[in-house]
C-alpha cells in the first residue's frame, strides 16, 4: 500500500515523518520533493523514524514522505560482476555519467542495465516440475562465470513455457510458471530484501582451505571455504593491504569486496589495478569474477549500514547457483559506527562505549550468513560464502565491543600488529595472537595434495617461533650473548622463519602470491636447516659457524625467486646447505652422525 | 530597530545554551540552512540549522553566543545552504576564519558561490594518486613519500616543530620535471597569533604569498567558526583544482583544536558522548573534510592535503589522531625523544607510513633502488632501535658484533638521514645515495630485502672490499 506522510522533524540523516499509519517496519521510503532513498527504523503510533540514504541538508518539514510497500532490496541478475556499486546498489559509472564527478542526491538509476540483451541457453523444458533453485537456464556472463538463471525462492509448479536460446534483457519473461491456479513469467532478474538470508537446504562443513597464497595465513592460520575471519588492526597495520591481497589472490569463483567507510583513493587503486591483474586460475581479468561496493566514508553514513547487507545478499545469491563467493568487508567498524551514530539520533539507550545494545546480535546475524551449503533445487549444488571482515578498533585497543563481539563469532582470527607494521614486517599478522579454527578440518586437504607431513612441519615452525617470544624476555635482561649455542640457534632459525617465509612482500611481482605447492616446499627448506643446524650443533660445530654460513643469504631470498624457476634454485639450496653444513662439520663427527652428510 | 524585508525573521529565540540557540514559532525552515543572527546591538552573526522541526529549530552559531538574549535578538533563515564566495582573487589574500579579509583589501569579488560542504566525490571518478612530490625531507621522500592528491598529516605534539616542518615542505615542494609551483591553502585553526604570523612571514619571505589563500581563525577568534574554516579552505581548494586547473597543498592547522570544537557542539546538545567525550560521528565528521583531497579522471588540478595535528599528552591512541590515521593516507609523527636529542625534524619513521607510496615510487618515477632501499632501512632502523633500548640494559659488551654494527647504523641514520638543515632540500638522488652510504655500514648479507642486482649497481664499495 502506498502511503502519504509529512515530515515533522530533520535532524542529520534521520528523519521522522507522522501520519504513517500503514507503513512497515524496514519499508523503503522516498522522503520530501527530492524524494531522496530511506527507510524506516522505527514506528510508534503513526509516527515513523526513518534513516535517509542520501544528504538530507535543505529539506523541510512539510515535506511528503511515501512509501513503497517494499524492503532495501537489491537487483539479482546477469550483469552484477565487474560492477562498481553505491551502498543501495547504484552502479557509480551512471551516477557519473548523471551528475559528473560529484554525487548529487536524488537520482535514480537502474541496479543492472535494462538494455544488454544475454545470450540464453534453456535447461528445462516445458512440462518439467520445478521448485526454487532449480535451473531454467544459463546465461555465459563472462569466459568462465556461467550464470544460471534459477527459479526464485518460493516459486513451484510446472513449467508452461521456457524461452528458446536466443538474446533476452533480464526483463524479458524467460519461462512462465504453472503453480496451483496463477502462472508466473520469470525474468532473468529478481529482487530480494537485503536483510533477510537466502534459503538454502542444509549447511554444511567448510573443510576445503580458501587458497589466498600469503603464507602466514595459508600455512599457519588457514581459512575455510564457508568460514568467516576477522582482521582486526590498528591504522597502519595493513588490513586493507590484506584485503586486497585476498580480493586478489584466493581461489574463490567470485569476490564481493564491500569498501565500507573507507577511502575514496582506496576504491579508485582497486578500480585501476584490478582489470589489468589476472586471475591466476583462469588467466581472465580479475575485475570480472569482482563485484566491488564502494560507500567510502564521505558518503551518506545510513548507506554504509546498507552496503555489508547489499553486498552479502550478492555473495548468496552467487552461491545458490553453486559457486564459492568471498565476501570482504572493510570495514565492519564504520558499519558498527554507523549503526551507532543512527541509534544516538534515536536517543536509544546507549550499550558498550556509546553502540547499541544490539550491536551483538546484528553482527553474530551478519556473519551467519556466511557458511558452506547445500542449495536449493533438485541437483543440489554445494556453494560457500566466506566472510573476511576488517576491523578497526579505535587506539588498536582489541578489547572494545566491535572486535569483541565479532570474535565470538570469526573462527579465524588474524591480529594485525602495530610493532610488526612500525617495523615494516608485513603482513603484519602476530602469530603468537592469531588462530584458526579450521586448522584441523583443512589438514586433510593438504595431507591429500601436498604430504602427510604438513601438519608436524607448521607445528615445529609455530614452536621455534614461541620458543623464541619466551627467550626475548631473557634476552631483555641479559642479552642475547649470555644464552647457550641451542638457545641462540633457535633465535637464528626464529629470525629465518620470520624473514623468509612469514615476511611476503604484497608489492613483489612474484611474492605477492606464493602457491601452496611452493609453501609446502619452502617449509621443507627451513626445516632441513633445522635438522641440519642441530646435527651441526650436536657435532661441536659451534653456533657461530652456523651463523656465518652464506646459504642463509639465498634462504632469505627464495621467496622472490620466479615462479617458473623455483623448482630448480630451490633444489640449489638444498645442495648448497648440505656442502656448507657439512664443511663446518669437525672432521669425522658428520660420519659418525650418519645423517648430515649423506643423503 | 531595522525591520527586515523578509518575512521569515524571528525574535523568537526560546533559549541559549552554549553554541546553540532554540527558536520557537517558526515555520518552513530547513535542514542545514544558514541563519542571520541579529544582536540587540544591531551586530550580525551567521548559524546553520542543527534540527528542524514543524514550529522549532536549533541553530549553531558560528560567532559564538555572547551577548545574544531571549527578547530582542532575531534570526533570519536565509534559506540557502552555506555558501562561499569564490574567485581567482583570492589568491594573496589573508581572510578570517569566515572568509572576511583581513589585509587591506576589499570582500571577494565572486565568480562563483559554492556550497562549502561541498558533495562527495564519487569513487568511480577518482584517479588514482601516483605523482612523486618531492618534498626535499629525506624522511618523507625516502620512506614516507608523498604523491599529488594524498592527504598526509603530521601528528605533532605541543611545542615540537611541527609548524617549521610543514612551512619547509610548502616552500621545497615539487614534482620533479614540472615547473609549475602548488597553489597554497592555509587554514589556521585555533592557533596562536604567533604562529599564524610565522605562516604569513613565511610565505612573504618566500614569495609563496601571491599564489597562497589564508584563511586565520586564531586562538581568540569565536572557538564554533573553527568548523567552518577547514570547510572554506577546501572548497576554496576544489575551485582552484577542478575549475582552474591548479594543483593545490592545503595545510590545516590544528585539526585538534577543530576535534575540540566539534565536542564542545555535542556536548550543548546533550548528545550521548562517544570516546573520551567526543561525538560517535567525529569519524565521518573529520571524513568529510579529509575525504577532500585527489585527483579526478579527466582533470589537470589537484588536491593534496596536509593537515597538523598535535596529540594531546603525545598518545596517538587519542580519538583525534586514531580517526585521522583511519581516514588520511599514512601520516608522519613527530617525536619528542628525537626533538630532545636536538634532531630537526624530529621524525621518527617508525610509526610513520605513506599509503600511496608504493604507486609513487620506483623506476621513471623516482629510482628503481628506491622500494627496496625503503623497506631495507625500515628493517634495519627497527633493529638498530630495539637494540638501543637493549643496551640501555645489558650494556655494549652483551651484544653481538652484527648487534653492534646495526647499533652504529641507527645512530647514524638519525645524525646523517633524519637530520637535515632548515633551510636546505635534498633530491630525492641525495637522499637515497645517503641511504646507500649508511646501508654499507652493514654487511652485504644483511641486505636481504634488496634484490641482488641493485646491490650490485649501487651499494658503495668499503675500504676493505675496494683494497681486495
Amino acid at each position: 500500500m502506498i502511503e502519504e506522510g509529512t515530515i515533522v522533524m530533520v535532524t542529520g540523516p534521520v528523519v521522522t515523518a507522522d501520519s504513517m499509519t500503514g507503513s512497515r517496519m524496514y519499508e523503503l521510503v522516498k522522503v520530501g520533493h527530492e524524494q531522496l532513498i530511506g527507510e524506516i527504523i522505527e514506528l510508534e503510533g503513526d509516527i515513523a523514524t526513518i534513516q535517509v540514504y542520501e544528504e538530507t541538508t535543505g529539506i523541510k518539514p512539510g515535506e511528503p514522505v511515501v512509501g513503497t510497500g517494499m524492503s532495501l532490496s537489491v537487483e539479482l541478475g546477469p550483469g552484477l560482476l565487474g560492477t562498481i556499486y553505491d551502498g543501495i546498489q547504484r552502479p557509480l559509472p551512471l551516477l557519473h555519467d548523471e551528475c559528473g564527478f560529484f554525487i548529487r542526491r536524488g537520482i535514480q538509476v537502474p541496479s543492472l542495465d535494462r538494455q544488454r540483451s544475454w545470450e540464453f541457453t534453456p535447461v528445462a523444458g516445458a512440462g518439467d516440475a520445478v521448485g526454487p533453485g532449480d535451473e531454467l537456464g544459463r546465461v555465459a556472463e563472462t569466459k568462465t562465470i556461467s550464470h544460471r538463471i534459477l527459479v526464485p525462492p518460493g516459486m513451484e509448479g510446472t513449467v508452461v513455457e521456457i524461452a528458446p536460446a536466443g538474446r533476452y534483457t533480464i526483463e524479458d519473461v524467460i519461462a512462465r510458471v504453472k503453480g496451483g491456479r496463477d502462472i508466473e513469467p520469470v525474468c532473468m532478474m529478481h529482487r530480494w530484501p537485503v536483510r533477510k538470508s537466502r534459503p538454502f537446504r542444509e549447511k554444511l562443513e567448510p573443510k576445503v582451505p580458501l587458497i589466498t597464497g600469503q603464507r602466514v595465513i595459508d600455512t599457519f592460520f588457514s581459512m575455510a571455504k564457508g568460514g568467516t575471519a576477522a582482521v582486526p588492526g590498528p591504522f597502519g597495520s595493513g588490513k586493507t593491504v590484506v584485503q586486497q591481497q585476498l580480493a586478489k589472490w584466493v581461489d574463490a569463483d567470485i569476490i564481493v569486496y564491500v569498501g565500507c567507510g573507507e577511502r575514496g583513493n582506496e576504491m579508485a587503486d582497486v578500480l585501476r589495478e584490478f582489470p589489468g591483474l589476472e586471475d591466476p586460475r583462469t588467466g581472465e581479468p580479475l575485475m570480472k569474477r569482482t563485484v566491488l561496493i564502494a560507500n567510502t566514508s564521505n558518503m551518506p553514513v545510513a548507506a554504509r549500514e546498507a552496503s555489508v547487507y547489499t553486498g552479502i545478499t550478492i555473495a548468496e545469491y552467487y552461491r545458490d547457483m553453486g559457486y564459492d563467493v568471498a565476501l570482504m568487508a572493510d570495514s565492519t567498524s564504520r558499519w558498527a559506527e554507523a549503526l551507532r551514530e543512527i541509534s544516538g539520533r534515536l536517543e536509544e539507550m546507549p550499550g558498550e562505549e556509546g553502540y547499541p545494545a544490539y550491536l551483538a546480535s546484528r553482527l553474530a546475524d551478519f556473519y551467519e550468513r556466511a557458511g558452506k551449503v547445500l542449495t536449493l533445487g533438485r541437483e543440489g549444488r554445494s556453494g560457500s560464502v566466506s566472510v573476511i571482515g576488517a576491523v578497526s578498533p579505535p587506539g588498536g585497543d582489541f578489547s572494545e565491543p566491535v572486535t569483541q563481539n565479532t570474535l565470538r563469532i570469526a573462527k579465524v582470527f588474524w591480529a594485525l600488529d602495530a610493532d610488526l607494521a612500525n617495523r615494516r614486517h608485513f603482513p603484519a599478522i602476530n602469530w603468537l595472537e592469531s588462530y584458526s579454527l579450521y586448522g584441523g578440518e583443512v589438514s586433510e586437504w593438504w595431507h591429500e595434495r601436498m604430504g602427510g607431513d604438513w601438519d608436524a612441519l607448521r607445528k615445529r615452525m609455530m614452536g621455534i617461533l614461541q620458543k623464541e617470544s619466551e627467550l626475548e624476555e631473557i634476552v631483555q635482561l641479559v642479552g642475547p650473548d649470555v644464552l647457550p649455542d641451542a638457545d641462540k640457534l633457535v633465535l637464528l632459525e626464529a629470525e629465518i622463519i620470520r624473514e623468509s617465509f612469514l615476511f611476503q612482500n604484497a608489492f613483489h611481482a612474484v611474492d605477492t602470491f606464493c602457491s601452496p605447492v611452493r609453501q609446502y616446499r619452502m617449509m621443507h627448506i627451513l626445516h632441513r636447516f633445522d635438522e641440519l643446524a642441530h646435527h651441526a650443533l650436536t657435532a661441536g660445530a659451534g653456533f657461530e659457524k652456523i651463523n656465518d654460513l652464506p646459504v642463509r643469504s639465498s634462504i632469505a631470498r627464495m621467496a622472490r625467486i620466479p615462479d617458473d624457476t623455483y623448482e630448480g634454485v630451490y633444489g640449489e639450496i638444498e645442495e648448497e646447505m648440505r656442502v656448507q653444513f657439512s664443511r663446518i662439520s669437525p672432521p669425522g663427527t658428520g660420519g659418525r652422525d650418519g645423517m648430515v652428510v649423506d643423503e | 530597530m531595522m525591520r527586515s524585508s523578509s518575512n521569515r525573521e524571528y525574535s523568537t529565540v526560546a533559549k541559549v545554551s552554549g553554541p546553540l540557540i532554540v527558536v520557537h514559532r517558526i515555520s518552513d525552515v530547513a535542514y542545514g540552512e544558514v541563519a542571520e543572527i541579529r544582536l540587540p546591538s544591531g551586530e550580525k552573526r551567521l548559524g546553520q540549522v542543527l534540527e528542524a522541526r514543524k514550529d522549532l529549530a536549533v541553530v549553531q552559531v558560528f560567532g559564538g553566543t555572547r551577548d545574544l538574549d531571549t527578547d530582542i535578538t532575531s534570526v533570519r533563515f536565509t534559506g540557502s545552504s552555506l555558501k562561499m564566495a569564490a574567485s581567482e582573487e583570492m589568491l594573496g589574500r589573508v581572510l578570517d576564519g569566515a572568509a572576511r579579509p583581513l589585509d587591506a583589501g576589499e570582500g571577494v569579488i565572486p565568480e562563483v558561490m559554492l556550497d562549502i560542504h561541498g558533495y562527495p566525490l564519487n569513487p568511480y571518478s577518482r584517479d588514482f594518486p601516483r605523482d612523486f612530490i618531492e618534498t626535499g625531507i629525506s624522511c618523507v621522500d625516502g620512506m614516507n613519500t608523498l604523491v599529488r592528491g594524498q592527504k598526509l598529516p603530521i601528528f605533532s605534539g605541543a611545542g615540537l616543530p611541527h609548524n617549521q616542518l610543514a612551512a619547509q615542505i610548502t616552500r621545497q615542494a615539487r614534482v620533479l620535471g614540472e615547473e609549475e609551483e602548488f597553489a597554497v591553502i592555509f587554514a589556521a585553526m585555533g592557533i596562536t597569533h604567533e604562529e599564524g604570523n610565522f605562516f604569513v612571514r613565511e610565505f612573504q619571505n618566500t614569495g609563496a604569498l601571491a599564489r597562497t589563500v589564508i584563511f586565520l581563525n586564531l586562538a581568540d577568534d569565536p572557538v564554533i567558526e573553527r568548523i567552518i574554516t577547514p570547510r572554506l579552505a577546501l572548497t576554496a581548494a576544489e575551485f582552484f583544482a577542478f575549475e582552474k586547473d591548479m594543483h593545490v597543498l592545503v595545510i590545516l592547522t590544528d585539526m585538534t583544536n577543530y576535534c575540540e570544537a566539534l565536542r564542545e557542539i555535542a556536548a550543548s546538545r546533550e548528545e550521548v558522548p562517544g570516546r573520551r567525550g567526543y561525538p560517535g560521528y567525529m569519524y565521518t565528521d573529520l571524513a568529510s573534510i579529509y575525504e577532500r583531497a585527489g585527483r579526478i579522471r579527466g582533470k589537470t588540478g589537484s588536491i593534496t592535503q596536509m593537515p597538523i595535528l598535535t596529540m594531546p599528552d603525545d598518545d596517538i591512541t587519542h580519538p583525534i589522531p586514531d580517526l585521522t590515521g583511519y581516514i588520511t593516507e599514512g601520516q608522519i609523527v613527530l617525536s619528542r625523544d628525537l626533538h630532545r636529542k636536538g634532531i630537526y625534524p624530529p621524525i621518527d619513521v617508525l610509526p610513520c607510513l605513506s599509503r600511496l607510496m608504493q604507486g609513487g615510487i620506483g623506476p621513471e618515477r623516482t629510482r628503481e633502488d628506491h622500494p627496496d632501499v625503503n623497506t631495507q632501512l625500515y628493517a634495519a632502523y627497527a633493529r638498530g632501535r630495539r637494540l638501543q633500548s637493549l643496551v640501555a640494559v645489558v650494556g655494549e659488551e652483551g651484544l653481538s658484533t652484527i648487534d653492534r654494527q646495526y647499533l652504529g647504523f641507527s645512530d647514524r641514520f638519525e645524525e646523517d638521514f633524519v637530520t637535515q638543515d632548515y633551510t636546505v632540500g635534498r633530491s630525492i638522488e641525495e637522499t637515497l645515495d645517503t641511504a646507500w652510504s649508511l646501508l654499507s655500514l652493514l654487511p652485504e648479507s644483511e641486505l636481504k630485502r634488496i634484490d641482488r642486482d641493485l646491490i650490485a649497481r649501487y651499494r658503495p664499495k668499503t675500504e676493505g672490499e675496494r683494497r681486495a
